[in-house]
């Protein structure tokens, strides 16, 4: 066991931070060209899609390499290292995993240089957390599939270009795991509609999609007929290790505890209050808890030791501090924490009170903190599936 | 970076388990907690031949020169089958010798320590709940020849077993630690839940020891041996509770009601994976915790607050879940879930419990 960094690992880490303090200016001086600019440069440095086979454009780095790259980029608050998020967190390892060359050489550089947003196509009306049981129907006719049917909640639907679909192609099975087909399917196709919802935070962030009679080439589909199942366990895993981020929750700390400073509490600094102390204190440890969870995890992968299901123990981490954090922000700031954006007492621009009521997006998303109970009840437990 | 074990580490980790396994199985535990000494000098001698007594004591004093987290490894194993012997005291009391000692004490000492043959415990602080060199009250008075001690020292871990007691005190030049032998105390047992945690009061009034017996010790001292016995607490902790989360695990396939193993329903398997995550939240915490007494000094305090301020909360739940999940069958002394709940209710307070170590986390955290 040993927690220090390499020399090379400490050399990367000294580059990533003069990386960012040549290229992150102060958020005032950031002029409406800085994001494509950025997006450019973090490209060029190899750190879109880092750990990725160079062969497909990434840099092949090294799984330390990457947690130090993220963060470092964390602790600065920079942007994101490219813009297309599903697509670098799962859309883009199943088509390498899975796809043809020809959608290899299509999709991926698009990923890469955030040309194009990618939304996942996987819960309906009927069927969120049972997501094995999915009826959006295609059928095969001549050299494309037809699809129809519904999908909801999709996340980013509004504004992306493409979507990976998961259909059904044969509905007399034994397991509703077998005859599940996935697709790459353009936004724009004939036949597609996006209607969006608006959330309780006011957001349009996710929609509800129709398909009615699209046609979709056979050579977009991603991995055989029948085997989308296994397309969406492999892709699902790479969501819930990349929501699991420990780097946001850390910056989110650090932001409460800014935050704590400069509020008062019954006429007195919050900072003092002892139940404020300790309830920070209890983010906090929940927080290193997923930082140590996420490097002994790590190191277990780094030994080629297949990780299950571990990553569903920060997926709850992350769950609850999504809600309690922003919650306790709230609450602390009494009824000035109500106050949305242009609130003449709205405290950080009204992001606290935003993002307490965003929270479902990170909650639910990639499956409900029940479903990873689930997970780690029958998978590293050995219970009985329900 | 790496956070993963030696293959060292697993083939001692494997040692121990099958120690326990072998020699001191839940039937001996129950037999050693019960007998009127509530030790076994047999085990202690297997145990010391084996080198656990001496990990962390140098080579050049009879030790294997280890560090604190070979130790943890020997304590979490051994705390999975609850054993009894005083290695956690033993491994404190090493630590006070190494940091508070001079070069002829630590000469003299250490290697009857490494070997076993002086059982050695510590005591620090005299008020419960309460971690801060102001409830240390015992005292040292200059004498003639040395010091008189005065005071009781009402809550000192093993001492009924011990050979020798470090105890802190005040002396006239600050805080020391004074090491007295059982022979020249009055050592009082004193019933507490958990039987495999032996706990003494130790009365002090009027024993004469030499100038060489008393160990200077600063305030930075004191929190450094705190913070180890938190460190080996909470190792103990890991064991513990995946011993029981583990027991509970295997009821839940087994017990069969309305037809049903009660592991398929969600309003078990669910607090199962409940447990499973703040086990090893804590575990990965006490891990990094250990690696900081030998590697990083300075976040020590940080990392062993953390830690045992996790894990004090959620193995107390832990060991309430392992029982209720049981149902009557847990809450009966034949069965050992009832022992690991007890376990649970003596970490807890164990070198700070969970609000003085939160409360050392948001100062330490800049509030």
């Amino acid at each position: 066991m040993d927690f220090d960094y390499t020399a090379s690992e400490q050399s990367f880490r000294e580059e990533v931070r003069s990386f960012i303090s040549e290229n992150l200016p102060p958020k005032k001086e950031r002029d409406k060209n800085f994001l494509a600019n950025w997006l450019e440069k973090v490209r060029a440095k190899g750190w879109v899609g880092f750990a990725w086979p160079k062969e497909f454009g990434g840099s092949e780095g090294g799984l330390i390499e990457q947690t130090i790259l993220r963060e470092e980029m964390a602790l600065a608050k920079a942007p994101p290292l490219g813009t297309s998020m599903m697509g670098l967190a799962w859309v883009g390892p199943g088509i390498m995993q899975y796809g043809t060359e020809e959608q290899k050489r299509k999709f991926i550089p698009d990923i890469l240089d955030s040309k194009v947003t990618w939304c996942t196509g996987y819960s309906e009306p009927n069927h969120g957390s049972d997501l094995a049981a999915i009826q959006c129907k295609a059928e095969l006719n001549g050299d494309h599939y037809v699809v129809n049917g519904q999908k909801i909640w999709t996340t980013g639907a509004p504004w992306s270009q493409w979507i990976i679909l998961l259909t059904r192609t044969q509905f007399d099975v034994e397991s509703k795991h077998d005859g599940i087909t996935c697709f790459l399917v353009p936004m724009d196709a004939p036949g597609v509609e996006v209607r969006p919802i608006q959330n309780m935070a006011g957001d349009k962030h996710f929609a509800e999609i129709f398909f009615t009679d699209v046609q979709v080439p056979v050579e977009n589909r991603l991995g055989a007929e029948g085997e989308g199942w296994n397309v969406t366990v492999s892709a699902l895993a790479n969501e819930r290790s990349s929501i699991g981020e420990v780097t946001q929750m850390f910056e989110k700390l650090e932001n409460l505890k800014e935050l704590v400073k400069t509020t008062t509490k019954q006429g007195q600094p919050a900072s003092k209050d002892p139940k404020v102390r300790r309830t920070i204190a209890r983010f906090e440890m929940k927080v290193a808890a997923m930082k140590f969870n996420g490097l002994r995890y790590l190191t277990k992968q780094i030994k080629g030791e297949p990780l299950t299901s571990e990553t569903s123990v920060n997926k709850l981490h992350r769950a609850s501090l999504e809600i309690e954090i922003d919650d306790f922000a709230v609450q602390l700031m009494g009824q000035a924490g109500l106050q949305l954006r242009g609130g003449e007492s709205a405290v950080d621009g009204g992001t606290w009170s935003k993002s307490a009521l965003n929270w479902p997006n990170v909650v639910i998303g990639g499956g409900t903190p029940n479903i990873q109970r689930n997970i780690i009840a029958e998978r590293l437990l050995g219970q009985p599936k329900d | 970076m790496n956070f993963g074990f030696t293959e060292e580490q697993s083939l001692l980790r494997d040692q121990v388990e099958r120690f326990i396994k072998e020699a001191c199985p839940m039937p001996k535990v129950r037999e050693i907690a019960a007998s009127e000494s509530r030790f076994d000098s047999t085990l202690w001698q297997q145990v010391a031949d084996l080198g656990w007594l001496g990990l962390t004591i140098p080579e050049a004093h009879g030790g294997l020169g280890l560090k604190w987290i070979d130790l943890t490894v020997v304590l979490e194993a051994a705390a999975e089958g609850l054993c009894p012997l005083p290695i956690a005291s033993q491994a404190l009391a090493s630590a006070a010798v190494l940091t508070c000692g001079n070069d002829k004490q630590k000469s003299e000492w250490l290697p009857a320590m490494a070997s076993g043959s002086a059982i050695c415990t510590i005591g620090l602080y005299d008020e419960a709940n309460w971690i801060d060199p102001k409830a240390i009250t015992a005292q040292a008075h200059a004498s003639e020849d040395g010091y008189v001690l005065k005071g009781t020292k009402p809550f000192v871990n093993d001492a009924a077993a011990a050979d020798y007691l470090l105890l802190a005190v005040n002396a006239p030049n600050g805080l020391a630690l004074a090491a007295v032998a059982k022979d020249s105390v009055k050592i009082t047992h004193q019933p507490t839940m958990d039987t495999t945690k032996p706990m003494a009061s130790v009365d002090l009034d009027g024993v004469n020891i030499s100038a060489d017996f008393l160990l200077p010790m600063s305030e930075d001292q004191l929190a450094f041996l705190t913070d180890c016995g938190a460190v080996a607490t909470t190792a103990e902790m890991v064991g513990a509770g995946a011993a029981i989360l583990e027991m509970t695990s295997n009821y839940a396939k087994e017990r069969i009601q309305f037809g049903k193993p009660i592991g398929q329903y969600q309003g078990v398997k669910h607090r199962l994976a409940d447990m499973y995550v703040d086990l090893e939240s804590y575990r990965s915490l006490s891990y990094y915790a250990a690696w900081s007494v030998d590697d990083d000094i300075e976040g020590l305090a940080k990392a062993v607050s953390l830690a045992k301020g996790y894990a004090s909360d959620a193995f107390a739940q832990i060991g309430i879940d392992g029982v209720g999940l049981h149902g009557a069958i847990g809450f009966t002394a034949e069965y050992d879930a009832q022992l690991y709940l007890k376990r649970s209710k003596w970490a807890r307070p164990m070198y700070g419990d969970s609000d003085y170590h939160m409360d050392r986390i948001a100062t330490l955290g800049g509030l």
